[in-house]
């Protein structure tokens, strides 16, 4: 302990020393208190850092990890010249645009419609039946969407497209085509909701004098919404924005992997980053190539919320992660 | 004026109850598929009414050999041990960051903080924790990987702790002699009871909906919980009929039927249904909570 302080205080504030100097005896407990969390933190995050390395081994379970030959960015270029590497960047960015673009448009509106509803039960019990779906788990949500597509019971082969005059069954989890509309679809079921509210709490906020001088001077309900709500929300709403976009190299895993039911027949339109890493670790793909991939996500990934953070911290300090 | 509100919120009320209708509709579908009996799905698919009721999918999950009584019983022991574990160890870090004293907490917070933005990724994950910690095959592999504490949680707690308890309150602790953990249990802890209830919530959610943990390190079926169940069921279904010729009857009636896989899922997803009602006012609060910097 002692040594510990003598290494720490010239380091930290030589002039001021003693001012400075750390008080072991007293908050001992505290840095007791502290073990098993920065432990774990240890294990589970700071570890797997440096394990980042075998992506530049080429993986050899008969030799062992740390044995495996070093192959430089080898993985890398292997990686890069399939269209594995285009076609899961581009799911990856696209599904995110589209789910952040509409996914804002509808939990706003959704939102607005909630400030609309006067009755305080009507609107408790709206917002606690919408948000729930968030809290389903992944696997119940793919036997949800299997009950709708499955091929001989589904509900839509049997039941909708009959109504429809059509006697062809459609095998939903072999056609690709299909699935952009699909996934976006769950994707909204399950988050739209959860989203509204956050934007909800915060049109709560907006001081209700705005909206008395606006009726006073004949402001219709629409033009409140457009000329006074909107602008009000729109550093929310950007700022939101942004932090997404900071994120759009990650996928909601459990959508893309559960909800398809890992459909080998869909990898053209519903693969993305986070399941090609899994499918690799998993055996179906190549690890070396799928550790590359999980480097490539991480990298880029930490470089965009760097740069999201940065223009959410230019528009307001408070609001930045850090 | 007044008749245009009204109108908006007539409106508002048409949209989001075909909203809140649309929320509901598959579970409806998926509670009527395993009351319906498994001929008459053969025949007409699932449906939003059975159109031939039976229980007998209920019956088989019930009988002892289907191995959901276990795997629910697994999927207990998870969330609660899970979850208490990590509401302490999240307190037990975020409490300290909370206190000026601290030492080294700005480098500790920037530690934290960076475990937010940078991720080794899952592979280097799955070496830490099978070839350094074999928790492979182990009720560990359920609780430990990824789960026990993430940086937010912590930044939330802290948050609440710095600006919601009074330094006096701890500082008049301290002459009464008051150690710092007695402090955090004694005081601290009744005083946060929302912020707890609020993480241990939502820690309690990702426990019962996990089946990640479960599909990377656990094979063995005793250790199964029910989404990893659900989840290897639903494989097992998909590789049989992709890789045996049409007929094969035989590997497919040793899986459960049609409407005893959604019986399964129902009896899944029904404690949180059930639930819900009584903790909604916590999850909403949650969303907000974690939406805004902690």
């Amino acid at each position: 302990m002692e040594q510990a302080v003598q290494a720490a205080t010239p380091v930290e504030q030589a002039p001021r020393k003693k001012k400075k100097k750390i008080n072991f005896k007293k908050t001992w407990p505290l840095l007791l208190m502290m073990v098993p969390g920065l432990l774990y933190l240890i294990i589970n995050n700071y570890l797997p850092m440096f394990g980042i390395f075998i992506a530049f081994k080429n993986i050899n379970f008969a030799k062992g990890i740390f044995n495996s030959d070093w192959v430089g960015f080898r993985n890398f270029e292997y990686l890069f010249t399939t269209a594995d590497a285009y076609i899961i960047t581009r799911n990856t960015i696209l599904y995110n645009l589209v789910f952040i673009v509409l996914g804002t448009i509808l939990a706003l509106a959704c939102a607005i419609l909630l400030n609309e509803i006067k009755n305080k039960f009507a609107m408790k019990f709206y917002q606690a039946v919408i948000a729930m779906p968030n809290l389903i788990s992944w696997v119940i949500i793919s036997y949800l969407v299997f009950a709708f597509l499955g091929a001989e019971t589904g509900y839509v082969n049997n039941t909708i497209l009959p109504a429809l005059g059509s006697d062809d069954w459609i095998m939903f989890y072999m056609e690709p085509k299909y699935w952009p509309y699909i996934l976006t679809t769950i994707n909204f079921w399950k988050s739209v909701g959860f989203s509204s509210i956050i934007y909800f709490a915060s049109l709560m906020g907006i001081d209700h004098s705005y909206y008395e001088a606006a009726r006073l001077d004949g402001a219709s309900r629409w033009k409140q919404i457009t000329r006074i709500t909107i602008p009000i929300m729109t550093p929310v709403i950007v700022m939101l924005f942004i932090m997404n976009l900071g994120r759009i190299f990650y996928s909601d895993f459990g959508l893309f992997y559960q909800a398809t039911n890992n459909s080998g027949a869909l990898f053209s339109t519903t693969a993305t980053i986070d399941t090609y890493v899994f499918n690799g670790l998993l055996g179906v793909g190549d690890i070396g190539m799928s550790t590359a991939a999980g480097l490539y996500q991480s990298v880029v990934g930490f470089i965009l919320i760097i740069v999201a953070n940065y223009i959410t911290r230019l528009m307001s300090r408070e609001n930045a992660i850090f | 004026m007044k008749k245009e509100d009204r109108g908006w919120a007539i409106a508002g009320h048409i949209s989001l109850i075909f909203y809140t209708v649309i929320c509901i509709i598959p579970f409806i579908l998926l509670i009527s598929a395993s009351l319906t009996d498994q001929n008459a799905i053969y025949a007409n698919g699932f449906s939003f009414w059975p159109s031939e009721f039976s229980t007998a999918a209920y019956e088989y999950i019930f009988s002892a050999d289907s191995g959901i009584i276990r795997a629910y019983g697994i999927s207990i022991l998870v969330t609660v041990v899970g979850t208490l574990s990590s509401v302490i160890i999240t307190a037990l870090l975020a409490y300290p960051l909370s206190r000026k004293e601290t030492p080294y907490r700005n480098l500790l917070m920037f530690l934290i903080l960076f475990t937010m933005l940078f991720h080794g990724g899952l592979v280097p994950s799955y070496l830490v924790y099978t070839q350094l910690l074999d928790v492979k095959d182990t009720i560990w592999a359920l609780i430990v990987p990824g789960f026990l504490m993430n940086g937010f949680s912590v930044l939330i707690m802290r948050t609440f702790f710095s600006t919601t308890i009074p330094p006096e309150l701890i500082e008049s602790a301290e002459m009464d002699g008051a150690g710092e953990f007695k402090i955090l249990g004694n005081i601290i802890a009744p005083l946060s009871a929302p912020v707890l209830a609020t993480i241990g919530l939502m820690n309690c959610i990702m426990y019962w909906n996990d089946w990640q943990n479960g599909k990377i390190y656990i094979s063995n079926p005793d250790l199964y919980s029910v989404q990893v169940l659900l989840n290897r069921i639903m494989e097992d279904i998909q590789f049989l009929k992709k890789n045996l010729p049409a007929g094969t009857d035989m590997a497919l009636a040793s899986l459960p039927s049609d409407n005893a896989r959604m019986a399964i899922a129902v009896i899944g997803v029904l404690p949180i249904l059930l639930a819900y009602p009584f903790f909604q006012k916590y999850f909403i609060k949650g969303i907000t909570i974690g939406a805004i910097k902690g």
